[in-house]
């Protein structure tokens, strides 16, 4: 099952997601990279029907390098989360689309930031946040662990926490995780 | 009685002409200059910046844009026209990329700028763009240099000038243009820009672009040494 979570600490932002492309009942691949960077110092972690999760994605990807290269400058991680927001809140009435997305970000002189996106365009601000079965108890782990001064390190070890929970609690755990962290220096890619 | 030709731009005077796509050929004509320079590891433009009044922020006046990643545009003409036009591609490139999952050819960039500038010469109710482009990229591992004009036509250059002068300039570098790299190719386009422009880094842009990376305006140090060596020689 999908499994989608974000932490943002002091000065950095953290998104993990389950590594599984799923068809059914049959796993077609573990290394499904479901974290798209936007630009140098966004991350947008994706979950949700595999077609319109990686259609909804793209679109957000290309009209961010489009304003861009239009005006010169980037867009802040609130700018893009509030236009995948009024995106998906256009998209409801019409022809939805089954996408949840978690939008974690760096910005100079702001610091991180992360946003929790449903399909039904519901946006917030989040210190941490998740998606599917597995950020049901997960969440609540994470409500104790975290504080506002959370290094790295830390964070790191909650998405271990994490995994293993879901891998230790959940009937149907994907076996395989990507994590990105995103700071001042930009986007990297760890594993645990 | 060549008025009665000049009302619509999709009327032919009876020898063939298209008077408005002249007009615009002239509006580039009159434009400032811009030469562009295809080395073996990069592609130069060489640019004439126009003096701006004394309170405006310079760096707001730039004949160089970006398109994409790694391509760029130079243009001699009307700015504003230019504007419109450079939107246009930067949409395109960003609506190619979300189809086809990989960046467009210059060549592609190119097509659909004069694709542009073509159908504004044959519809009703416009005119056409009294601009010229130097569209400017690499592909894989080879520079490319295209150029549009007016009447919508494109085609690939080694090197090339438009703008005021540009006859003189393109004459210049048919005789003087040889297969260059690195810094040899900006000191060809600055060869070429000061036949015709006053050399001092402070009418004149250098950018250059090389694999992988968007172009870079030359540092004005950097264009004032090269004018330095070029006056010595």
């Amino acid at each position: 099952m999908e499994y989608v979570m974000g932490i943002k600490g002091k000065g950095f932002a953290m998104v993990c997601t389950s590594a599984t492309a799923v068809q059914q009942i049959i796993t077609m691949k573990h290394d499904e990279d479901k974290i798209l960077p936007l630009g140098t110092h966004s991350l947008l972690a994706t979950s949700g029907e595999p077609g319109d999760r990686v259609q909804f994605s793209e679109f957000v990807a290309a009209n961010v390098r489009l304003y861009a290269l239009r005006n010169g400058s980037k867009l802040s991680t609130k700018a893009i989360a509030n236009f995948s927001r009024g995106e998906l809140a256009t998209a409801l009435r019409k022809g939805p689309k089954s996408t949840n997305l978690l939008v974690a970000g760096y910005d100079k002189g702001k610091g991180a930031s992360l946003y929790f996106l449903d399909y039904l365009a519901t946006m917030h601000d989040m210190n941490i946040a998740g998606y599917g079965y597995g950020s049901w108890f997960v969440l609540s782990m994470y409500d104790r662990m975290w504080h506002p001064d959370l290094t790295e390190a830390e964070a790191l070890e909650m998405m271990r926490l994490g995994i293993e929970e879901v891998k230790n609690r959940l009937v149907v755990a994907s076996p395989t995780y990507t994590i990105k962290i995103v700071d001042e220096a930009g986007i990297r890619t760890v594993t645990v | 009685m060549s008025a009665k030709y000049d009302r619509a731009i999709t009327v032919f005077s009876p020898d063939g002409h298209l008077f408005q796509v002249e007009y615009a050929m002239e509006a580039v004509k009159r434009g400032t200059t811009a030469v562009g320079i295809r080395g073996k590891d990069s592609v130069v433009v060489a640019v004439e910046r126009k003096a701006t009044a004394k309170l405006q922020d310079a760096n707001t006046v730039r004949k160089l844009v970006q398109l994409d990643e790694n391509t760029s545009l130079v243009f001699a003409g009307l700015l504003a026209d230019a504007r419109t036009l450079i939107d246009r591609a930067r949409v395109e490139a960003q609506s190619y990329k979300l189809t086809m999952d990989e960046a467009p050819s210059v060549e592609h960039i190119a097509r659909h700028i004069a694709n542009i500038q073509q159908k504004h010469t044959q519809s009703g109710g416009v005119r056409p763009f009294g601009v010229s482009t130097f569209v400017l990229g690499f592909e894989g591992d080879n520079p490319r240099l295209f150029q549009t004009d007016p009447s919508g036509t494109f085609s690939e250059w080694k090197a090339n000038a438009v703008g005021r002068n540009s006859k003189t300039i393109r004459e210049y570098l048919e005789k003087n243009f040889e297969e260059t790299e690195g810094r040899e190719t900006q000191v060809l386009a600055l060869k070429a820009l000061t036949e015709m422009v006053e050399p001092s880094s402070k009418n004149i842009d250098v950018a250059v672009m090389r694999k992988g990376t968007q172009a870079v305006y030359l540092p004005s140090e950097e264009v004032d040494a090269i004018l330095k060596e070029l006056a010595e020689a």
